[in-house]
């Protein structure tokens, strides 16, 4: 009774999906880079890694749809196309997110640069590590280090914290740079959410090894507050 | 109603085959509880063993103890009584065919001496009834045989025939295998509503079904019970990853 074919297809589904959360990762880090330069070209970069995302999110739930209707998974395997149908529609509002991104960047084009007293780029390192570790513990289907990144998610929400603070405190001091503060707000809120993706990504991976859901919970032990 | 059984270090040979090995397992009353496995797993020989229809072959020996309710089937029990208080469905519809539909329902009556008309037809309209036949047969009670009937309603008039002696437990062998999709959902539904009633113990390869009607489920594999537990659990994260590699389709 061994189902070569529907494994096969399992894998392909698990491929797909690594392909386009490569892409929706690439696209944050080409977002946070047109930020830190303000380069057009790059924004015009991710609009088009848009539409690649979205087909791809499309063609992997169709894939998924499919595989549900004919092959009637079971058990491991009906965790897992559960969990890529998740992960799928986390990726793509991490995709989502960057364009979030790119049109603030836009937005800003019409205001002079100016420096303000926060760390967009370190925020959006801890929230692209995040989306990496999620999806190599997808990758090596291991719900350990799916764990670690939840506890990650706590120092993006902190920074996201420090950053809001410091951009009101800019707003309150200089109005003149209120434009500049609430992009950079909205920026720092769109890799908030990228980082809430990542942990999505984290515990529908858990769900999918180990078959416990731990959302809505501390970590892979009891214990409600997240 | 239907009565839980307890199955206590039950073992089973056919000649020197060791078919079954200590099987210890408490089916719940009044659920539908389902056995999965690969051929000659020894799941068919158990329910086999739970009505001792095991031992009706020459070379085949049980060992152990079965508690259908407070009847201990290997010591104080005749088959015959046993056979009255458990049905057994099986893969193939097998109506007596050249008895009318009345009669192959009232037969286990009959064999057991009731000769009342009017209980008879009571019984018969009502076993009908609860097999889900009644609507579809009822103007051709002895006019039809049991045979001319379609292989989906043959199976609901042998569940019929079974309900008619009033069992408190049904086994059903495979029971919608050999029907077409249709057929099989209005078996499903049977299975659904008589589980009110009667504990009912079904072995079927195919693990919708288990999915779809039992409550709890039981994997064999080479003449042990692996792992039962309830269906839910076997079906979205079973204990032992032998149930998980069978039940995904990982070897068999």
């Amino acid at each position: 009774m061994t189902r070569l074919r529907f494994h096969k297809s399992l894998d392909e589904l698990k491929e797909k999906l690594l392909v386009v959360a490569g892409m929706a990762e690439q696209s944050i880090q080409r977002a946070v880079e047109a930020y830190r330069t303000r380069d057009l070209s790059i924004c015009d970069l991710v609009d088009r890694g848009e539409m690649a995302i979205n087909r791809l999110e499309r063609e992997i739930d169709q894939m998924a749809l499919d595989l549900l209707a004919m092959e009637q998974p079971m058990a491991i395997d009906l965790r897992f196309i559960l969990a890529v149908i998740k992960i799928n529609a986390d990726i793509e509002r991490v995709g989502d997110s960057a364009v979030n991104i790119i049109e603030r960047v836009r937005e800003l084009q019409a205001y002079p640069v100016c420096d303000l007293p926060i760390d967009i780029p370190r925020m959006a390192d801890l929230a692209a590590a995040m989306v990496r570790k999620a999806l190599q513990s997808f990758i090596e289907a291991d719900a350990r280090m799916a764990d670690s990144v939840l506890a990650m998610d706590d120092s993006v929400d902190k920074l996201n914290e420090t950053i809001h603070y410091a951009l009101l405190n800019v707003m309150r001091d200089t109005p003149q740079y209120t434009p500049q503060a609430l992009g950079a707000l909205v920026i720092a809120r769109s890799l908030e959410r990228v980082a809430d993706h990542a942990t999505n990504i984290a515990e529908d991976v858990i769900f999918w090894v180990q078959g416990y859901d731990v959302r809505h919970k501390t970590s892979l032990g009891n214990g409600a507050g997240r | 109603m239907g009565v839980g059984i307890e199955v206590k270090n039950l073992n089973a040979w056919y000649g020197n085959n060791h078919t079954l090995q200590d099987i210890n397992l408490h089916i719940p009353a009044n659920q539908a509880t389902a056995l999965i496995g690969p051929s000659g797993c020894g799941k068919s020989t158990f329910v086999r063993c739970l009505n001792r229809m095991h031992e009706t072959n020459p070379i085949a020996k049980v060992e152990g103890s079965v508690h259908i309710g407070d009847l201990d089937v290997y010591n104080d029990a005749s088959p015959v009584e046993i056979r009255r208080r458990v049905g057994m469905v099986f893969q193939r519809p097998n109506p007596f065919p050249t008895m009318s539909i009345y009669d192959n329902v009232a037969s286990g009556l009959r064999l057991n001496g009731f000769r009342n008309r009017r209980v008879l037809d009571e019984v018969v309209e009502r076993s009908l009834k609860h097999a889900a036949l009644w609507d579809e047969v009822k103007d051709d009670l002895k006019k039809k045989s049991g045979a001319s009937l379609s292989g989906g309603q043959q199976q609901r008039l042998c569940i019929a025939r079974a309900l008619a002696v009033d069992p408190e437990v049904l086994l059903m062998d495979e029971p919608a295998s050999a029907l077409d999709p249709v057929s099989t959902a209005k078996i499903e539904d049977l299975i659904f509503q008589l589980k009110s009633q009667y504990t009912i113990v079904i072995v079927t390869h195919n693990m919708q079904q288990a999915a779809r009607v039992a409550e709890r489920t039981g994997f064999f594999l080479s003449g042990k019970l692996v792992e039962f537990d309830t269906t839910h659990k076997i079906f979205t994260n079973p204990g032992d990853k032998r149930t998980e590699d069978y039940i995904t389709g990982r070897f068999g």
